[in-house]
């Protein structure tokens, strides 16, 4: 057992590839919270997807993976902004018109060039092999960016992700709030790219916030449950990838289904044990007096 | 608009309107007018109600009040430093969202802290808002867990923990039963009572329009302005809901019944 977990420790890239994976789990799980309550979900399928093309790009002529995808990825982000927002086609469809695209475009150059051709497995469904330093730096400090901005904005965040127009109203910079928030998505997708894979991202963005909402009706404790959900399924996957040799996206996004199953057979007994609570009979307003309103309304 | 600069506060504050819109015309893409040359003002301490039948532009009237569309033609003036809450329809509203009646109503706190933590003037502020709103014991249940009269209550202290002047609600009444539509009214009353200035959508005629003080019928234009007596008529009601309406008296109030052949008429318009 113990050597189990210390094994992976004797290589250089798999240290740093249990770093990444934990902490990408950790941060799709955290962003994820905001990507369902929005009903975004498409929205990180798609930018992953995205941003698979920038990727492509980027190897085929020899440009850094972050600055090339971030790029690819943020331009792909706003194009579905700007199509959706003239509301003559849907936003789902503008996901899939642009960033299927985008997706298509990638496996075409990696078709032309036989370089990129080898790394195609690990790209699409994940791999811990070849973690770097530098992507372990990466995550960290994009991990760390995105704590402090969701601390530092978790009010706004919270209101336009609720009630978008009333938090507008209430002098809100909701554009700015969707922008920031479009923004940490597309750095948290391509930091978790490599181990989690383009196809498994979005599962890892979307199953621990389902979890966490079956487990708790706060706000608050949904993004530190769902955060330490993907922290655990990362960890736990990456183990499970090394072991068993098989993709690291995919044992992942398994270990976080598990952790669905579970949660949802513990949740769903819970309701079936629960005796149903009377809901109150009109108001339990004891400041309102009930008089009768056949009378209009004193005009002050 | 200007007041006399030597004239006393409160003279200034019942004369300049919170807000005008002045000869608008709305649509939403390429569609027919939702709202075609409509003209009217919100005085301070006034509580009106806008009625007509759906599709008449009466939430695009609130939604033209508190900036969220611009009209294609006219003009919308708002005081420049007017605070405005807004109750948005409760069908509106995600009940899965999870949120406790306290951070619902934190929302709408102007403090400009944007941190996850409260202090505890916010937490006085929030205790003493729900209080005022009668449901103090219910600040840590879910916003699914209450009943539909408690739900609205706390969409109402979300917007008056802003200390708004003019709150703007839309469809206060609607799916709620007798009871809870009565202590509705009531509450607006005391909320009115206590200096805040209110615009209520409905379509509830009988339940909560024939109640208030000053009431617009809208169905795209205006189709009448004033008092209750005066503008619940078979004529104007006719006019504004394309229908026919009979229009009794009932305790000095107006009673509406839809259509032509009522029992017992006794026409009063």
């Amino acid at each position: 057992m113990w050597n189990t977990l210390i094994e992976p420790f004797q290589y250089g890239f798999l240290r740093h590839a249990i770093v990444v994976c934990t902490i990408a789990g950790a941060l799709c799980g955290l962003l994820g919270v905001f990507v369902t309550l929005r009903g975004m979900s498409y929205i990180g399928h798609g930018l992953s997807h995205a941003i698979f093309g920038g990727a492509a790009i980027c190897a085929a002529v020899g440009l850094n993976f972050f600055v090339g995808a971030g790029v690819w990825g943020l331009a792909s982000g706003l194009a579905v902004s700007r199509v959706t927002r003239r509301r003559v086609i849907a936003a789902d469809a503008a996901i899939g018109v642009i960033t299927t695209a985008s997706f298509a475009f990638g496996i075409a150059l990696l078709g032309l060039y036989t370089r990129v051709k080898q790394s195609i497995e690990a790209t699409v469904f994940g791999s811990v092999l070849g973690v770097s330093l530098t992507d372990m730096w990466v995550i960290i400090a994009i991990a760390i960016a995105t704590a402090a901005v969701i601390i530092s904005y978790y009010r706004p965040l919270l209101f336009t992700t609720f009630d978008p127009e009333v938090a507008d109203v209430s002098g809100v910079n909701i554009a700015r709030i969707d922008a920031l928030l479009m923004l940490l998505l597309t750095f948290a997708i391509l930091a978790s790219m490599k181990v989690l894979g383009v196809t498994l991202i979005a599962a890892a963005l979307v199953i621990p916030p389902t979890v966490a909402r079956l487990l708790t009706n706060s706000f608050k404790r949904m993004l530190i449950i769902s955060t330490s959900i993907g922290a655990f399924s990362g960890l736990v996957g990456m183990y499970l990838s090394y072991h068993l040799d098989i993709s690291s996206g995919a044992t992942i996004v398994l270990v976080n289904f598990l952790l669905f199953a579970i949660a949802y057979a513990y949740t769903g007994t819970k309701r079936l044990n629960r005796r149903p609570t009377p809901r109150p009979q009109g108001e339990a307003a004891a400041t309102v007096s009930a008089t009768r309103s056949s009378q209009p309304l004193p005009t002050p | 608009m200007n007041a006399h600069p030597h004239a006393p506060q409160a003279r200034v504050d019942s004369i300049t309107p919170l807000a005008r819109l002045d000869q608008v015309t709305c649509s939403y893409a390429q569609g027919r007018p939702v709202l075609d040359d409509v003209s009217l003002t919100i005085r301070p301490g006034t509580f009106t109600g806008i009625v007509g039948p759906s599709g008449s532009g009466k939430t695009t009237v609130l939604r033209l009040l508190l900036g969220l569309v611009q009209p294609r033609t006219g003009t919308v003036i708002r005081r420049p430093d007017l605070r405005v809450g807004y109750v948005p329809q409760v069908e509106t509203i995600n009940w899965n969202f999870p949120v406790t009646v306290a951070e619902t109503v934190l929302m709408s706190a102007r403090n400009g802290r944007r941190w996850p933590w409260t202090n505890t003037v916010e937490q006085a502020g929030v205790a003493d808002v729900l209080d005022r709103l009668g449901i103090g014991d219910l600040a840590h249940r879910h916003i699914r867990e209450l009943s539909g009269g408690q739900q609205q209550r706390v969409f109402i202290a979300r917007a008056l923990f802003s200390s708004p002047e003019l709150l703007l609600m839309d469809e206060p009444t609607s799916g709620v039963d007798v009871r809870t539509r009565h202590e509705m009214l009531h509450l607006l009353s005391e909320l009115h009572a206590s200096g805040i200035s209110i615009v209520v959508t409905t379509h509830d005629l009988n339940g909560l329009a024939a109640h208030l003080p000053h009431l617009i019928c809208l169905n795209t234009r205006v189709m009448g302005v004033g008092a209750p007596n005066d503008v619940l008529t078979s004529d104007i009601l006719e006019r504004t809901y394309g229908a026919p309406m009979e229009v009794l008296e009932h305790a000095g109030m107006p009673l509406i019944i839809e259509g032509r052949h009522a029992p017992t008429v006794r026409h009063t318009s």
